[in-house]
């Protein structure tokens, strides 16, 4: 097993534990917590790819803001003990209903992955794909990268809307 | 191909051994007193805590968050570019400029909506 390969499996079982540690904790706010080592498992595998860029993506973005708003989110409606947050759903169907759709996500997703053909990457990465994205980005897709502001912008009134409704003003 | 990385590495490595050693020596030197009420008590500024810990908190955070995130991916488009500045010359300034003025719009709403008051 070369060093890679290590680096990998350590990477899927910190992904993969804290994963399964967001389902079972009783604590949400653990659960909030684990989500966020999950997110950064994930940059780490992204960086081991030498996807650097959606490495820094994903930590900047998931880790940091998503993560924010996922906690701020769990201390707005934050109202019973905190260990009785998170807890399993007692009733029999549910259980049933959740496994359900769970193997046939995992069926789906699965099957996409064995049956898509893999294409090796030809070209630059590493350290120029900063370089060919501000290219692309800022030259042939210039209208999509405006338009991208304009989604932000609408994003940040309709936020502001629903919360400002929420607050009762 | 790993070997940038591996500088990385070993600063997370560092970063989780060196608080686990100053623990673990403090755990070591230190009296280990049974915990009784007083210890287990929330700390709270030395005063004694008024109701309960787990309370619901103002909307205003989650504004606050919101924003901020808009910014963060903000930050995100800005990055390629800035490494790319030189080559990319005038008209990419200008659609950068474009960019953070659409977004600022968003700002000045928000500023306008009252989303950055802390009342």
């Amino acid at each position: 097993m070369s060093l890679n390969d290590a680096v990998f499996f350590l990477l899927a079982v910190i992904t993969a534990g804290s994963a399964l540690g967001v389902i079972t904790s009783r604590n949400i706010v653990y659960s909030a917590l684990l989500l966020v080592v999950t997110f950064l498992g994930v940059a780490g595998l992204y960086f081991q790819m030498n996807a650097g860029f959606i490495g820094l993506v994903q930590i900047l973005i998931y880790g940091g803001a998503i993560s924010v708003l996922i906690i701020f989110a769990i201390m707005l409606v934050m109202d019973v003990e905190p260990h009785r947050t998170n807890p399993p759903s007692p009733r029999l169907p549910r259980r049933l209903g959740g496994i359900y759709l769970s193997i046939l996500l995992v069926i789906t997703m699965g099957a996409a992955i064995w049956f898509t053909h893999w294409p090796l990457a030809v070209g630059t990465t590493g350290a120029d794909e900063m370089a060919v994205l501000a290219d692309l980005m800022l030259g042939k897709y210039v209208v999509a990268f405006e338009i991208a502001a304009v989604l932000l912008l609408v994003a940040i009134v309709g936020a502001i809307i629903l919360a400002k409704g929420a607050d009762d003003k | 191909m790993l070997g940038d990385y591996a500088t990385i590495g070993i600063f997370l490595l560092l970063t989780i051994l060196f608080p686990l050693a100053a623990l673990g020596l403090a755990w070591v030197v230190r009296p280990k007193p049974l915990p009784d009420e007083e210890k287990l008590t929330t700390y709270e500024c030395g005063v004694d805590t008024q109701g309960r810990t787990w309370v619901r908190f103002r909307v205003n955070y989650f504004l606050y968050a919101l924003v901020f995130l808009a910014f963060d991916i903000e930050t995100i488009f800005l990055f390629p570019w800035a490494v790319r500045f030189k080559a990319l010359g005038l008209f990419a300034f200008v659609e950068m400029l474009v960019f953070i003025a659409i977004l600022l719009t968003g700002l000045w709403y928000a500023w306008k909506e009252g989303a950055l008051e802390w009342y």
